[in-house]
């Protein structure tokens, strides 16, 4: 059998660049283009460009887009002024989660920015869910690029490349329709790096345009193309969670420590019942944990408080910039408190243990200024 | 790329390298399988003076993508261990059958003989990707 692929506009691009393609979510999509630590460091240190045109992009229309984005996500829309986006989650009845998205509001709507993982599932679970609410679905995935520019740097970058337009304005969570380098985009200052930076919405057709203006701008600047393998390094020492290993249908944002996204007081919305009678006590909570610089946690590794099983790790690497083996992942309430002596096993033969307390959640925060 | 004549390689990919005469053998991870690791965060390797024995397990090394073991081409006692790859495990990914190289072992007489060339290890390789 052989799975039919999709393709990001820019896939020859990346291949071009010595990229490692590998499948991801439907698509090939660059890992790396030579070293996860090296483009990690750069966006840390400079600046990174990432192609992440994979994510798929639902717009929401019509007189009833409010109340039907307010009945399917967790938290409050109605907040939302244009100009403005939204981080939330959509849940069942039962309150596992969909999916974890943006909401972007326009003047005249909506534009949801789903895991590409799971489009087809949500666009599903919308559209079962939208009758009745005189809201149009219009699902623009295809025909739409995205692209981050990530880093200490980024702003300058991007800025130069759009000299009519004073980016400061665009404040995190804000975005404003413009121009870069001639391409009409959505400048959206957001990411999932834990820098400052900007992602880039454009028509497919001119993602090459774009790709190609913001290597060259960037190049003199230190930006360097960065893969999914960076991307997961980076987002990891941030503390965000990852559709598919952090969270999914089987887990609730109360447990997942997305509470602050679920907004009981807007009124009912799908999953708000469970939530409410899960609210009191959530089943397990999920922590951060540090471990040392030659250990490093993996998915599926078992969390343990003395000799008990506790818990599971759903997201393990190395964090370069903390310069540590860091675990995110589900332990009993019991075992969350911060600084709690957790253990992880790392290895059954032989057997190898790592001293593993939970702390603060994100890893890393990006200096001041 | 260094001259891979005086190489040979084992299936779990190491490479040990013997020069005409001399009693000490080079051992190290092949360029196929730092590729195949991604970039290495670092390595567990015997101390010197530690023994070796010919397919057991020696240490192991770990990347982003994965921890995996490493097994030794050869029996001997490790006389040297690369600190450069220590302290810059990055030269793993750089230079795997040069400035990469993990051990000196001393060893007695020939190779094991069931180690592959280079032109068997790449064979070999190609009939595992697939």
């Amino acid at each position: 059998m052989t799975e039919v692929m999709k393709k990001v506009p820019l896939e020859a691009r990346h291949r071009a660049l010595g990229a490692q393609m590998v499948p991801f979510a439907g698509f090939y999509m660059p890992l790396h283009y030579g070293s996860i630590r090296d483009e990690h460091q750069a966006v840390r240190q400079r600046a990174g460009l990432f192609d992440v045109s994979h994510m798929g992009e639902v717009l929401v229309s019509g007189p009833g887009a409010l109340d039907f984005l307010q009945r399917l996500v967790t938290n409050d829309v109605a907040k939302l002024t244009p100009g403005r986006a939204l981080y939330t989650v959509m849940c069942h009845p039962d309150g596992g989660i969909v999916d974890d998205l943006l909401v972007y509001r326009d003047e005249d709507g909506y534009m949801c920015v789903i895991n590409a993982a799971r489009q087809a599932a949500d666009l599903e679970w919308m559209r079962s869910t939208v009758a009745g609410f005189g809201a149009d679905l219009t699902d623009v995935s295809a025909e739409t690029a995205l692209l981050a520019v990530q880093g200490p740097r980024a702003k300058g970058i991007v800025q130069s490349l759009c000299p009519t337009q004073d980016l400061e304005p665009i404040r995190y969570y804000h975005h404003r329709r413009g121009d870069v380098a001639g391409v009409p985009v959505r400048i959206s200052r957001t990411g999932y790096t834990g820098e400052d930076g900007f992602e880039l919405y454009a028509d497919a057709g001119q993602a090459d345009r774009l790709w190609s203006a913001l290597l060259d701008a960037g190049a003199a600047k230190g930006l360097v193309p960065a893969g999914l393998g960076a991307r997961d390094t980076l987002r990891l020492e941030a503390g965000f969670r990852l559709y598919g290993q952090d969270i999914d249908e089987a887990t609730d944002p109360l447990s997942a420590g997305l509470g602050w996204v679920v907004k009981p007081a807007k009124g009912p919305f799908t999953g708000s019942e469970a939530l409410a009678k899960l609210a009191p006590a959530p089943p397990r909570a999920f922590v951060g944990m540090r471990l040392g610089p030659r250990e490093i946690p993996r998915h599926g590794y078992p969390i343990y408080q003395g000799s008990r099983k506790v818990g599971e790790v759903t997201s393990g690497s190395f964090g370069f910039t903390v310069g540590a083996g860091l675990a995110m992942g589900y332990v009993e309430p019991g075992s969350s408190g911060e600084g709690t002596e957790l253990r992880i096993q790392l290895r059954s033969d032989p057997l190898q243990w790592a001293e593993a307390p939970t702390v603060a959640l994100p890893f890393y925060r990006r200096p001041e200024g | 790329m260094p001259d891979l004549s005086a190489y040979r390689f084992t299936k779990t990919h190491e490479w040990v390298s013997k020069e005409e005469g001399a009693g000490e053998v080079v051992v190290g991870i092949t360029d196929l399988a730092q590729t195949q690791l991604g970039d290495v965060i670092f390595l567990e390797l015997p101390k010197v003076g530690a023994t070796l024995t010919a397919g057991t397990r020696f240490g192991s090394v770990e990347s982003v993508k994965a921890a995996s073991d490493l097994f030794s081409p050869v029996s001997g006692e490790v006389v040297a261990v690369n600190e450069d790859v220590a302290s810059a495990p990055e030269l793993v990914n750089s230079d795997a059958q040069g400035k990469g190289w993990l051990l000196r072992v001393r060893v007695e007489g020939d190779l094991p003989g069931d180690l592959m060339d280079a032109a068997a290890y790449d064979s070999f390789a190609q009939a595992d990707a697939h």
